[in-house]
């Protein structure tokens, strides 16, 4: 197991590099400079722009140029977003990545405690009124596109009925203490739903398939023989077995989770990462653009590498060779 | 000790009644196809959603003969309009007839969600059964590079190619969808392809001579054919969502195209969004019903090529 679990790491770091080419020659194709978006005006004196681009190295070799990148990227340094005049992207990221996260975790502890217990109730009762309410509830969730699920929702609950707000994180900045934390999960609902939506109906489908899966078994039959109370096989036996696959999923739908968030976060005017990066394609802000195309990379990255260690570590029935 | 392997052409020709005759006497066996066919039949959901994919395909057909007005044409003077008996769905921000956008919206969704998956298709099926089929490192590497695509969420990926060319058309607007979600189908594809490559009728299409390409496109492919339609139909349905969305963050087909992603994209506007549901709701209920409506049929196929799945 230890052996597979280093094997593992050892494939994440090229992975990692790969990734950086990828990212590297996206920026490369992009017009201007779009790793320090230090020159701004091409219609500056030739003289000087040609002296510039000197100065920033972007007539080196390609290899040279991605050799300083990454070292500048290494040590923390992500350039400067041009349409913020020169503010650092780090910067920008990590103002707006609380939020991203915040609302990340909501629609994830909605997801789990939604579709888990129903999960769990559709395959012990199949074919009863909440398994078919359950299915077709994943058919509508699976359907409705985020973002005009979100309008809707927007439309219902916050002009119809005042019950929430529609648009971003907080009232007001004097809050404190638990009002503040109300009022930004307040903030939160309806965001939180809308992304979390999508994932609900899918984990609720694996987590039926997976429970009538080993209610199948036999060693399920023979906890039942043994006498143990069908209680304590399911959360003995059963749950502890089909968790297995959900847990690993979560680790692949990480991505699904950000493309979620870029276009929920847009509906919501959510001041978060997605919002972010849509304005920088919307101005072409290449800096910010490719900096955040490589942290979501890398937060995907070792989402999957976290996956498959937890797989192979809660797992001890599959043997890698 | 000797067994006859049975997957492959019975040794019998099956034999067929004479022209003209009534075919009623001797019953040929149904082909797994007939099967799948029969099984698809009798799956209702399945049938709803041919129902309301085809009249949505006739709708987009004939849009032209349906719409009430050029779904481009703005007219200034009748901008943000309600419903009226001149515009049923009222007028747009810019003063376009919302009805006749609504039925031309549908032609694009469509186009868009079958080409991208046809071009997923191409590029999906070759990788997935070249890696299925020649494993080893051919196989590592399509993988590895699988992977690498799948680290990128392909919504992040398109948004950022579409930063950098300098204007969308339809067709490199299928290019780079088809371009960035390839990898789930060349996955599914080569998983369906390495557990065929064990099986005994592979080593019989070997033991003759027959060279790889006709192994996979006469071996490979048709075995194949189900895991294989079924994902391109549900591959479709999201395809159309993809496209909607990344219309409706404005980073799509350009106005004054008519989409349902553009048409929603008007409800970002918190006026015509509480004034107006009339303007956007109908084209979110178009993407929703063509992609309900695609998924109980790719629901329905998966159900059908797969004997032992007796539910959905």
């Amino acid at each position: 197991m230890y052996k597979y679990i280093i094997r593992r790491i050892l494939i994440f770091i090229p992975m990692l590099l790969a990734l950086t080419i990828i990212v590297f020659a996206l920026a490369q194709a992009a017009p201007g400079d779009p790793f320090t978006g230090q020159i701004l005006d091409p219609n500056i004196d030739p003289e000087v722009y040609e002296l510039r681009r000197e100065e920033l190295g972007l007539n080196d070799p390609v290899p040279v140029q991605y050799f300083n990148w990454l070292t500048s990227i290494l040590s923390g340094d992500l350039g400067q977003s041009i349409y913020y005049n020169g503010r650092s992207v780090l910067d920008l990221i990590s103002q707006r990545f609380p939020n991203t996260m915040y609302l990340g975790v909501f629609a994830l502890a909605i997801t789990l405690m939604i579709s888990i217990p129903i999960g769990i109730y559709s395959a012990r009762k199949p074919y009863s009124a909440l398994d078919y309410g359950a299915t077709g509830f994943g058919f509508l969730g699976l359907a409705i596109p985020n973002f005009f699920f979100g309008l809707i929702a927007i439309y219902i609950f916050s002009i119809n009925f005042g019950w929430f707000p529609s648009q971003g994180t907080i009232t007001s900045n004097n809050l404190t203490g638990i009002t503040a934390l109300i009022d930004r999960l307040h903030h939160l609902v309806l965001p939180g739903i809308t992304l979390g939506l999508a994932g609900t109906a899918t984990y609720m489908r694996y987590m039926r398939s997976e429970v009538l899966d080993v209610l199948g078994s036999d060693y399920i039959r023979t906890a039942k023989a043994k006498g143990m109370t069908s209680n304590s096989v399911l959360y003995k036996h059963t749950l502890r077995n089909a968790l297995i696959p959900i847990v690993t999923l979560m680790g692949f739908e990480f991505g699904a989770l950000v493309s979620g968030a870029v276009i929920t976060e847009q509906v919501f005017n959510f001041p978060g990462l997605g919002t972010l990066f849509l304005q920088s394609v919307m101005n072409q802000d290449y800096p910010v653009i490719m900096s955040m195309c490589l942290l979501f990379g890398v937060f995907i990255l070792v989402g999957n590498l976290l996956a498959d260690i937890f797989y192979c570590i809660v797992d001890p029935r599959i043997r890698y060779d | 000790m000797q067994q006859l392997n049975a997957q492959e052409t019975p040794s019998v020709e099956p034999i067929r009644p004479p022209e003209g005759q009534e075919p009623n006497k001797i019953k040929a066996s149904k082909s797994p196809f007939q099967l799948a066919f029969a099984r698809f039949r009798k799956n209702k959901l399945a049938i709803v959603g041919i129902i309301i994919l085809v009249s949505i395909i006739l709708i987009s057909v004939f849009a032209d003969l349906l719409a009430t007005h050029d779904p481009t044409k703005s007219n200034l003077l009748l901008i943000e309009n309600g419903p009226s008996s001149e515009h049923i769905l009222g007028t747009d921000g810019s003063g376009r007839d919302n009805f006749s956008r609504l039925l031309y919206g549908s032609r694009i969704s469509l186009i868009v969600g079958f080409s991208a998956m046809v071009f997923t298709l191409m590029i999906g099926t070759t990788l997935g059964s070249i890696a299925g089929y020649y494993g080893g490192k051919i196989d590592n590497l399509i993988m590895r590079l699988t992977d690498l695509m799948q680290a990128l969420p392909f919504f992040v990926l398109a948004l950022t190619i579409i930063s950098i060319v300098p204007e969308i058309t339809i067709t490199l607007f299928v290019t780079i969808i088809a371009l960035t979600s390839w990898p789930n189908l060349t996955r599914i594809i080569r998983g369906t392809f390495l557990s065929l490559r064990e099986q005994e009728f592979m080593l019989g299409a070997k033991a003759i001579g027959a060279s790889d390409f006709r192994i996979i496109f006469k071996h490979f492919i048709p075995n194949a054919i189900g895991p294989i339609t079924v994902n391109a139909t549900l591959m479709m349905a999201q395809m159309i969502i993809f496209e909607s969305g990344l219309s409706f963050v404005g980073m799509g087909i350009p106005q004054p195209t008519p989409t349902w992603g553009n048409m929603l994209s008007q409800a970002q506007n918190i006026r015509i969004l509480r004034n107006h549901p009339e303007a956007w709701i109908p084209a979110g209920l178009g993407i929703f019903l063509t992609v309900l409506a695609i998924n109980f049929i790719g629901d329905g196929l998966r159900d059908a090529f797969d004997p032992k799945s007796n539910r959905r």
